[in-house]
């Protein structure tokens, strides 16, 4: 009978011990808990130390037993320990939540001036078809913005361009970013040129929503023994894709500039209203983005090339009014007008 | 160029819709900028032109004819009209004083023609400014029903004109629909400076037949009565025939200037003339028909001149200072490049510009001699820009009108002038053609068509292209030889002279039909370009350092750049600017000499609109070079930083102001970005800036420009807060030319650091860069970071003294250091420290 005491003993303590585990709730309790059922004297213990003292016969299966209640008093503190646990870190996570609908902390980050972000695509763009960046001066000689461009004192096409002069005779603000053209060729003569001249020009006119009196222009200059009205067309084209998207319907109609002959402007189609008509293309369906054409012989001549061996096409376009149907801005006073409103959008 | 369509018809035979027609002309470089509807129905099909106008319902407005005018029984400013519309006579009421004449007199023997709306008719409102559209409904005027209308020239769209009614010729045949009789579509054409040629009916004509194939045909001239021979009734002498290469007379005696017929005034209202008289109305007619410029003397006035004799006509330069009052009433002062026309007794008009007042034609003149000449376009361009003398005339002479020209215009319009004014046209013209010019001959090869094009083309197809627009073509082998027609002046010579063909063989082959292609050509050898590179790098750096991008206007004042130039207290000398001569107001008269001045502007307008400026601009000055007609175009960088150091959020409602070294730690920040070798800052003084707060950027010896907070006495000339405001100004060309192209970066250290704090106190004035210097110094290789992490000032340190603590990190490449070592280490920085600057450690 003395085995049956001892197991009955043990089946008691593990009710016990396990009914007061269920009352446990927080970390302090179950460290009594521990001590109580498991620490050292704890009853179990002591059945542990007595089990020298009993019979032979008996000690295998009451010490299998007591092994079988320690197990299951420290698998059930395990387990009562993770859902307290649990319990806790659910608590503090309940305890922590944010609005999150509160405004972030931004860091200050500057934005480049809406017309760097075009000039930049334009170069880039230009950068891939092998087209690399040249630049020359703002102030200009009459002789570089006009004669060596085919356009002698009192030729008629001056008239296209209102110009501001110095008061240093034949000394003038260049009208267009073309000088450069007779700058590069110079330089370059008879070497094949492949470039954008990107830069501000001016004219002499009344700040309006339309017009200002300084603009950038993005210029396009190829010269070589072989470039062709087509070689024009196809690399025009391919800017506009890449720049209005590759659906871009363009068509090419025949203009007139001095310095290039044939000559064109360059129309995309209206990507606001699909060409259907809009304001913003004023009802054509079609937007004006660049006049272009072949270097006119005389030019070519004046640059250093003999125009019977070279060709060569040119393209200029205006920065900010690109930038103005890209970003559909309406009055282009707003770009040297830096006001932060306008600039912290780009 | 204004077409009426109905005119251009004339010339060559349309079977376009309007659309496909301005598509036509736009793709051939006549672009058709608007189209106006003078009555013609708007086309149905979806087009890209603008158009607009007034479209006249057949069923609503027709001609009709007045039969008989009658007084209103209530209104002596109005008067009723009995009318036949071709279906039934009915009473209409109108105010037009052009039909009073007619009042009270009875049926009238010969009936007025009219446009006539009915009721429901879609005109525009007579009496209200600009074009109103109006649906014509039945009222009561004064006691008298009115349900229909004749109609002013405003109402139907042609013309401003609403004073008085149309009276139609009297061939209009009444009961047809006015659209039907005179219904007219206007094409705005802008000219392209090269493409004078089509300033003309005719001209356009002779593109569209070139484009459509449809053949050119010249309308049939009234029937005229011919008088006595001109011979030895008039002599003309050039002085100089590069001046005037061509003087062309004719004449016609016994007019009577008269209001032309109606459809000559509506043709030349929808062109955008204004009519006259019969005998102005047609050197303007003809002008506007065939490109010729035409002018009419009163030949009774020359022959007065002449002292009775027949008149001789000469041509000469002005005289300086010269005197001709021109047929505006305005007495000119002339000058020696300006061209006249004179007879013996003087000036007589200004060549190619304006006739003179003395002898034009007025309502007494009988006898006319008729100009038709060509003058040196640049002369003209001169004279008319410098006085201010814009004229039809003009315009086409300044871009060139070729001589041979001249006899069939002066023909043409002697013969409308006698269909419309009366008189006999003597026979034969005199005419001086001194100086005939060679129209061009182009040689042109398949090879030189491919390569200019990039398509290939025979010599066959390029000559036929080419003899569309009239060019005498000859093909030998693979040669076009192509004579220049003579009616045009923009083909050159030789090689121009392609360029010119290849233009025109692109244009009517269309651009539209090129191939696309990319060059391939050899692409020229790519090219390093630092500076550019370098140039970019900087913006992103100074964007991602918080800063905005601003581009300003390059045109300022002296007065504007001196509230930043001038210096705090002192005298102030303006430097010397690129000064336009031509500026469009005071405040934009020269090119900048600073950036800053510029930045300075953009953040004081910003100054209500954001709590935190911060801005910059890397872009040109302008500095005249003594003896040099070009500035000197250097590249500045520009920052402005004011307000508060980062914007306020909803936790943090009050963020400190910047101060000196925000602005300063943006430029240590970037010179360590774009590795710019060996930069420090260093205590400067800048005469504009506060004298304890402004410093210099060096990269070795090199000085880059200064930073600093603008002086109080500087700020109080601009509309800023009370936050201090920081700039800098940079060489950007010199900045970015030290950034290099390649760098060296140290590896990261594998054994362990040793890293401990110092407090060393000093005295007030010794700088922070000293007491770093000798650290670094004295603590030699070893010591690889010195960083600052307090400034110390109070009682316990003493007054005049500063205490500055260091956080220092000993480490060696090779082996884990020692706290022997460390110890060394520090020693001797401290001991250098006592020596050189008389420092003690605090404990
Ligand atoms: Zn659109």
């Amino acid at each position: 009978m003395d085995d049956v005491l001892e197991i009955n003993e043990l089946d008691a303590l593990q009710a016990r011990a396990l009914q007061e585990l269920e009352a446990v709730n927080d970390e302090a309790a179950l460290q009594a808990w521990r001590v109580a059922h498991l620490g050292r004297n704890a009853p179990l213990m002591q059945i542990f130390s007595r089990l020298g003292q009993l019979p032979k016969e008996v000690r295998p299966q009451v010490g299998q037993r007591a092994n079988q209640v320690k197990q299951a008093l420290e698998a059930a503190l395990e387990e009562r320990a993770a859902a307290l646990r649990a319990a806790a870190l659910r608590r503090a996570l309940e305890s922590e939540r944010l609005d999150v609908t509160l405004p972030g902390r931004r860091p200050e980050l500057g934005r480049l001036h809406p017309t760097t972000r075009t000039l930049r695509r334009i170069v880039h763009i230009f950068a891939e078809m092998g087209f690399q960046v040249y630049r020359s001066r703002e102030v200009e000689s009459d002789a570089y913005n006009f004669e060596l461009l085919n356009m002698p004192a009192h030729h008629p096409a001056r008239d296209l361009w209102d110009t501001f002069y110095t008061t240093t005779s034949g000394v003038l603000l260049r009208t267009h970013t073309s000088p450069g053209q007779i700058h590069v060729m110079r330089e370059r003569a008879p070497q094949p040129i492949r470039v954008i001249l990107p830069g501000m020009c001016y004219r002499y006119e009344q700040i309006s929503a339309r017009s200002e009196i300084q603009f950038n222009q993005v210029e396009v200059l190829a010269v070589g023994r072989n470039i062709t009205f087509s070689d024009l067309k196809g690399t025009l084209n391919t800017f506009a894709r890449r720049l209005f998207g590759e659906q871009a319907r363009t068509r090419l109609r025949p203009s007139y500039f001095p310095f290039t002959e044939p000559s064109a402007e360059m129309d995309v189609e209206c990507f606001v209203c699909g060409g259907k008509g809009c304001t913003v293309c004023k009802g054509s369906g079609w937007l004006e983005i660049l006049g272009c054409g072949m270097v006119h012989p005389t030019v070519l001549q004046n640059g250093g090339y003999d125009p019977e061996e070279f060709g060569g096409f040119a393209a200029g376009m205006g920065v900010e009014r690109i930038t103005m149907l890209l970003h559909r801005i309406e009055d282009i006073r707003y770009f040297w007008a830096n006001d932060v409103r306008f600039l912290s959008q780009f | 160029m204004k077409v009426p369509l109905s005119w251009l018809k004339e010339f060559v035979e349309i079977d376009l819709s309007l659309p496909e027609l301005a598509y036509r002309l736009t793709m051939a470089g006549l672009e058709v900028e608007e189209i106006r509807l003078v009555g013609l129905p708007m086309p149905a099909e979806a087009h890209e032109f603008k158009i607009e106008g007034l479209s006249w319902d057949p069923d609503k407005i027709v001609v009709a004819q007045i039969e008989e005018v009658m007084p209103h029984p209530n209104a002596d400013r109005l008067v009723l009209c009995r009318l036949y519309d071709g279906r039934e006579t009915l009473t209409v009421l109108t105010g037009a004083p052009n039909l009073f004449p007619y009042k009270g007199q009875g049926p009238l023997p010969k009936p007025l023609k009219v446009a006539y709306a009915r009721e429901g008719a879609r005109l525009y409102d007579g009496h209200q400014p600009g074009f109103v559209l109006t649906t014509l409904k039945r009222t009561k005027i004064r006691g008298v029903e009115s349900f229909s209308m004749v109609c002013s020239e405003k109402e139907l769209g042609i013309s401003e004109e609403h004073e008085g009614i149309i009276i139609l010729d009297d061939d209009a045949p009444v009961g047809m629909p006015l659209v039907d009789y005179m219904g007219d579509a206007v094409l705005e054409i802008a000219i392209l400076p090269n493409m004078i040629r089509a300033a003309s009916i005719l001209g356009v004509a002779r593109e569209l037949a070139a484009l459509t194939g449809k053949p050119l045909r010249q309308p049939p001239l009234p029937p005229f009565e011919r008088g006595a021979s001109i011979e030895g009734r008039a002599a003309i002498q050039i002085t100089d025939p590069d001046l005037n290469p061509r003087f062309v007379l004719g004449l016609i005696e016994g007019v009577t200037p008269r209001p032309s017929p109606y459809w000559v005034q509506r043709r030349l209202r929808l062109a955008g003339m204004r009519p006259i008289n019969s005998v102005v109305d047609a050197t303007n007619y003809v002008m506007l028909m065939l490109g010729e410029p035409l002018h009419a003397f009163d030949y009774d006035v020359l022959l007065t001149r002449a002292g009775g004799k027949p008149p001789t006509i000469i041509t000469r330069p002005a005289r300086e200072g010269e005197r001709l009052t021109t047929l505006d009433g305005v007495e000119r002062t002339l000058e020696p490049y300006m061209i006249l026309v004179t007879d013996t007794a003087g000036p007589l008009s200004l060549a190619g510009i304006m006739g003179g007042l003395e002898s034009e034609v007025t309502e007494a003149t009988r006898n006319v001699l008729l100009e038709g000449a060509t003058w040196n376009p640049i002369n003209v361009r001169r004279a008319a820009s410098a006085l201010r003398l814009s004229s039809e005339a003009a315009y086409r002479f300044a871009r060139g009108v070729h001589p041979a020209l001249a006899p069939e215009a002066v023909r043409v319009c002697l013969a409308y002038m006698a269909a419309w004014s009366g008189g006999r046209v003597a026979e034969g013209l005199v005419d001086a053609y001194p100086k005939p010019p060679v129209d061009p001959e182009v040689h042109l090869s398949e090879a030189e068509v491919r390569r200019w094009l990039g398509v290939s083309l025979r010599g066959e197809e390029v000559a036929d292209l080419l003899r569309r627009l009239e060019f005498a073509c000859q093909v030998q082998g693979e040669t076009v030889i192509a004579r220049v027609p003579p009616h045009r002046l923009d083909i050159g010579e030789g090689v121009i002279g392609k360029a010119d063909l290849i233009e025109e063989i692109a244009r009517l082959y269309g651009y539209d039909r090129l191939p696309e292609t990319l060059p391939a050509d050899p692409l020229p050898q790519q090219r390093n370009q630092p500076l550019l590179q370098a140039e970019e790098a900087l913006r992103d750096v100074l964007v991602g350092l918080g800063l905005q991008e601003v581009v300003t206007y390059r045109l300022t004042s002296p007065e504007r750049e001196a509230r930043w130039l001038a210096p705090a207290e002192g005298d102030y000398t303006p430097p010397d600017y690129v000064r336009l001569a031509n500026p469009i107001a005071p405040e934009r008269s020269v090119m900048r000499r600073s950036l800053l001045a510029a930045v300075l502007e953009v953040a004081e307008r910003n100054a209500r609109l954001s709590e935190r400026l911060a801005f910059f601009e890397i872009g040109p000055v302008f500095l005249p070079l003594p003896g040099q007609d070009l500035p000197e175009e250097p590249l500045r960088l520009a920052l402005v930083l004011s307000g508060v150091r980062h914007l306020p959020a909803w936790d943090r409602a009050e963020p400190p102001l910047a101060d000196f070294f925000d602005l300063k730690g943006i430029l240590e920040e970037m010179a360590e970005a774009l590795h710019v070798p060996h930069w420090r800052i260093e205590p400067a003084s800048y005469p504009s800036l506060h004298p304890g707060k402004s410093a210099v950027l060096y990269s070795g010896e090199r000085e880059l420009g200064y930073l600093g907070e603008v002086h109080p006495l500087v700020k109080a000339r601009y509309d800023f807060g009370p936050a201090p405001v920081l700039v800098a100004e940079l060489d950007a060309t010199a900045l970015l030319s030290l950034v290099p192209e390649r760098f060296e970066v140290q590896g990261v250290p594998v054994y362990p650091p040793v890293i401990e704090d110092i407090a060393v106190v000093v005295d007030e004035s010794v700088p922070a860069a000293q007491v770093e210097s000798i650290i670094r110094q004295a603590g030699g290789k070893m010591l690889t970071r010195v960083h600052l992490f307090d400034v110390f000032r109070g009682e316990q340190i003493g007054a005049g003294k500063k205490s500055l603590a260091y956080n220092l990190t000993y480490q060696a490449p090779d082996h884990t250091l020692t706290d022997a070592e460390a110890a060394q280490i520090r020693q001797k920085i401290i001991r250098r420290l006592e020596q050189t600057l008389g420092a003690r450690l605090r404990s």
